[in-house]
């Protein structure tokens, strides 16, 4: 397990003071937080605390009422979600949305198509053998050609995450991508996110399932009715009572 | 300033006929998302039953109405389960062909219409019709008058329904989360059935005043897709007294703008004030759904 | 250039060498009366579905761009007795100008709110123009057409290879756009718009481009017709129909490929073009909500997709 880089190394996603109302409602409470570059980061948290709502304000699909979101020093804050996955920001969705009238291999390619813009731009000759080395990677270079109809739920999970790899990002973003599968297709796409964090990326992951949390990540954070209530090691958020009572009810 | 009190006036008058022909569209588009463009076609069409019945049987508009409504119930009832089977139950492209299919029913009505009844005008008699009543300087056609009351007297009995009666607050909870009244053990296909019947019924009435306000004619529903989505959007989807309300507002700018500006200017009133409501406030000014 | 690109190219060439062909051999006037009206809908239906099919965002707006592209004809004409080219050249521009400002108050909207308020947009724009005195407001104006010029003899058979043109055109640039980067761009927000957002597709550009181009060529559709009717009147040039016809072929063809607005055009037009001749306008009109219903009931995909599917079940039947 690489330590977490110390307070001299900028911190690749820096969340100040983010509030997020919906009407009366307050799904995000004054959040702040840094992410540290390469760090494996577990957001947990009972339903509706607001950890999809904070992975939806970082990435751009809702607008925020106050704070900021930075990212790699740069404030990301007016961006739209497709300039910032230009800029290294990637995630998946809870409930898989795959194009569904592509198949799986054409699915990156809307990654290279558009994520590499202005960066690293990569020839048409090589677009084929790029997508099939993630593909590989994920363990779905047999399902290269296929409709993604045809997927089961692991195979569309893992091909979220392939194609939010296809956008090059230095952090991804997880969201709940091992809800419902069985303990050996945990293991898969937990083995797999591992192994995407020895590449370097920076990886938020968000889950329920506590085992798969304890053996990912380096730091964990509690999120409840909005607010942060707990941020530290994974034994010591686990062990804090408040988490305690958000998951069990007082 | 006489001939804008006059205006806003008739304009309160015209926009409650204008909720009257609008509330069932706030239950089938506002509460149950139904893509609905065919709603003033099925409003015309109403209307035409009570013409028939008024001419061959001298039976008064309103009663004529009230008749037509158990028929226009079960057709309700009929249109939505084809609506269902077809684009509901099959997910996300719905919408989109949703739609052309609302235009494609809209067009059959149209002509069916012209093929029955020809392409004339045609309007009722009775003996509220025809005649005005004078406060001082005003003159305020009693139809207008007839319009008003029963506008107002459905959309009390509607917004009645839907919050006190079991069934209104089914489809309530069924407009804001079916999956929940799944677990509890109702159907929500049958109660948005239900509701799209009472939806489609209520044109029996709204159809009497269409035709008791001004005469109609087949392709009328043209000119009411604006009117009656703008007052819908407006209210906020799903409120019934918003939709009273917003029609208000349609019926006053309408009539201040005919006076000011002449007819010709009308036709955009209504799509240029539900194109504003949708770019800025796209909740509605009443309603609580977003 | 690809191998798919120069059977094209060449297709291309043989269309317009059959319709100069045609303009020379046949005297009687009534096949290019009413082959100018197919092709106009094989215009406005391929134009369409660049923005209905391609993006999936089915507006109502033919109408208003096909009208604003006759009354800027009309303008032009009374004004400073343009020729024809400039007349198609404005038109264009001005619906490119015009589909940036509705694409922009708009595509912000989601599904049939979008419909609705395209619906609103014609009809304001329609009123618009029917108060303007000098184009002949409610009335409708009439028009002199210009002398014609050869090879043509009359002046509806140079509309006609007019016409013809604009097809090769506006299936070029439909066919482009779906093979290239744009294509699958706009494919990938047709599925799901906030998974293409987020996968780095600027969907709100790729949305009004495809607006600004769907817009150019739509008015440019219309600018001939007020040559065609020597009259133009605002009540028939908004006509409703136009917007809801060009659905109904894109949506009978099928939107996923070009051929798909064409085919449909060809079959829905040519019944139309039958139909009102024979019978009744009043037919016409049942004709279209018919077709519309059933197509969209019984085969979404419409024609290209009972196509793809007959040829799975063979393959499927084969295996």
């Amino acid at each position: 397990m690489m330590p977490p880089g110390g307070p001299d190394r900028a911190p690749v996603l820096r969340i100040s003071a983010l509030t997020k109302r919906f009407g009366g409602f307050i799904a995000l409470d004054n959040v702040s937080v840094d992410i540290h570059p390469g760090e494996r980061f577990g957001l947990i948290g009972p339903n509706g605390s607001g950890k999809t709502t904070l992975i939806n304000c970082i990435s751009g699909a809702f607008r925020t009422e106050a704070g900021t979101v930075v990212f790699a020093g740069e404030d990301i804050t007016p961006l739209a979600p497709h300039i910032r996955t230009r800029r290294g920001i990637a995630r998946s969705f809870q409930i898989p949305r795959p194009f569904k009238s592509m198949t799986v291999a054409e699915n990156l390619m809307v990654a290279l198509d558009f994520a590499s813009v202005g960066g690293d731009f990569i020839p048409a000759a090589q677009r084929r053998d790029t997508v099939m080395s993630i593909l590989t990677q994920m363990g779905l270079a047999s399902k290269a050609d296929l409709s993604t109809l045809g997927l089961s739920q692991v195979e569309l999970r893992k091909m979220e995450l392939a194609r939010a790899m296809a956008t090059h990002p230095k952090l991804l973003i997880s969201d709940e991508a091992m809800a419902g599968l069985s303990s050996s297709e945990v293991d898969e796409v937990l083995d797999l996110l591992i192994k995407l964090a020895g590449q370097g990326i920076t990886i938020i992951m968000i889950e329920h399932i506590m085992q798969a949390v304890m053996r990912f990540s380096e730091r964990v954070m509690c999120l409840d009715a909005g607010k942060i209530i707990a941020i530290g090691a994974p034994a010591e958020v686990m062990a804090n009572q408040r988490v305690q009572e958000a998951y069990l009810g007082t | 300033m006489d001939l804008l009190l006059d205006a806003v006036v008739l304009g309160t008058l015209l926009g409650c006929f204008y909720a009257a022909v609008s509330l069932g569209l706030s239950v089938s588009f506002g509460l149950l998302d139904v893509p609905h463009v065919a709603h003033p076609a099925f409003l015309v069409l109403a209307s035409y039953g009570v013409f028939f019945l008024n001419d061959r049987f001298d039976i008064d508009p309103l009663l004529a109405g009230l008749l037509i409504t158990p028929l226009l119930f079960l057709f309700g009832l009929v249109a939505y389960r084809l609506y269902y089977e077809t684009f509901e139950k099959r997910g996300s492209d719905a919408g989109v062909r949703g739609i052309a299919f609302f235009f494609g029913i809209a067009f059959i009505i149209e002509v069916l219409i012209i093929l029955q009844f020809g392409v004339d005008q045609r309007s009722v008699t009775a003996s509220y019709i025809g005649k005005a009543w004078r406060i001082g300087d005003m003159r305020i056609p009693i139809r207008l008058l007839v319009a008003f009351a029963v506008a107002a007297a459905m959309t009390i009995l509607l917004s009645l329904y839907l919050s006190r009666t079991f069934m209104g607050r089914a489809i309530r909870a069924v407009a804001q989360d079916q999956e929940a009244l799944r677990l509890m053990g109702a159907n929500p296909v049958w109660i948005k059935q239900w509701a799209f019947g009472i939806a489609t019924a209520v044109l029996g009435t709204a159809g009497a005043l269409l035709i008791i306000v001004a005469p109609v004619d087949p392709i009328l529903d043209r000119a009411y897709i604006g009117r009656t989505f703008c007052v819908v959007v407006m209210a906020g989807l799903g409120s019934m007294t918003g939709t009273l309300l917003a029609a208000i507002i349609l019926g006053v700018a309408e009539t201040i703008v005919l006076t000011l500006f002449g007819a010709s200017w009308a036709p955009a009133i209504s799509f240029a004030m539900l194109l504003g409501v949708l770019a800025v406030r796209p909740q509605g000014l009443f309603g609580r759904r977003s | 250039m690809s191998r798919s690109s120069i059977r094209f190219w060449i297709g291309a060439a043989l269309f317009l060498t059959a319709v100069v062909l045609m303009t020379q051999l046949i005297r009687n006037e009534y096949p290019f009366f009413a082959g100018y009206v197919i092709l106009q809908f094989i215009v406005l239906a391929v134009a369409w579905s660049i923005l209905g099919g391609y993006a999936g965002y089915v507006n109502f707006g033919t109408s208003a761009f096909f009208g604003v592209g006759v009354y800027t004809a009309v303008f032009l004409f009374k004004a400073t007795g343009a020729p024809l080219a400039v007349q198609i050249a404005a038109a264009a521009i001005v619906g490119a100008l015009l589909g940036f400002a509705v694409g922009l108050v708009t595509l912000r909207m989601q599904g049939i709110y979008f419909s609705i308020a395209t619906i609103a947009m014609t009809i304001i724009i329609e009123t618009t123009v029917t108060n303007w005195r000098y184009v002949g407001g409610a009335a409708g104006i009439q028009l002199q057409r210009p002398p014609v010029m050869p090879p043509f003899d009359t002046y509806v058979q140079m509309l006609f290879f007019v016409q013809a043109l604009l097809v090769v055109l506006t299936v070029a640039i439909a066919r482009y756009m779906q093979i290239s980067w744009m294509g699958r761009g706009l494919q990938a927000l047709k599925d799901d718009e906030l998974a293409a957002e987020c996968t780095g597709v600027p969907t709100l550009r790729l949305k009004v481009t495809a607006c600004v181009i769907s817009g150019a060529l739509m008015c440019a559709a219309g600018a001939p017709a007020a040559m065609y009717l020597q009259y133009a009147e605002p009540s028939s040039a908004f006509n409703l129909n136009y917007s809801v016809s060009v659905l109904a072929m894109s949506l009978i063809g099928g939107t996923a490929h070009w051929i798909g607005p064409v085919l449909g055009a060809i079959l829905l037009g040519t019944t139309q073009q039958l139909l009102t001749v024979s019978i009744s306008s009043e037919v016409n009109v049942l004709v279209l909500g018919v077709m519309l219903v059933l197509f969209v009931v019984v085969a979404p995909e419409g024609i290209i997709g009972l196509i793809r599917k007959a040829g799975r079940k063979r393959a499927g039947d084969r295996a």
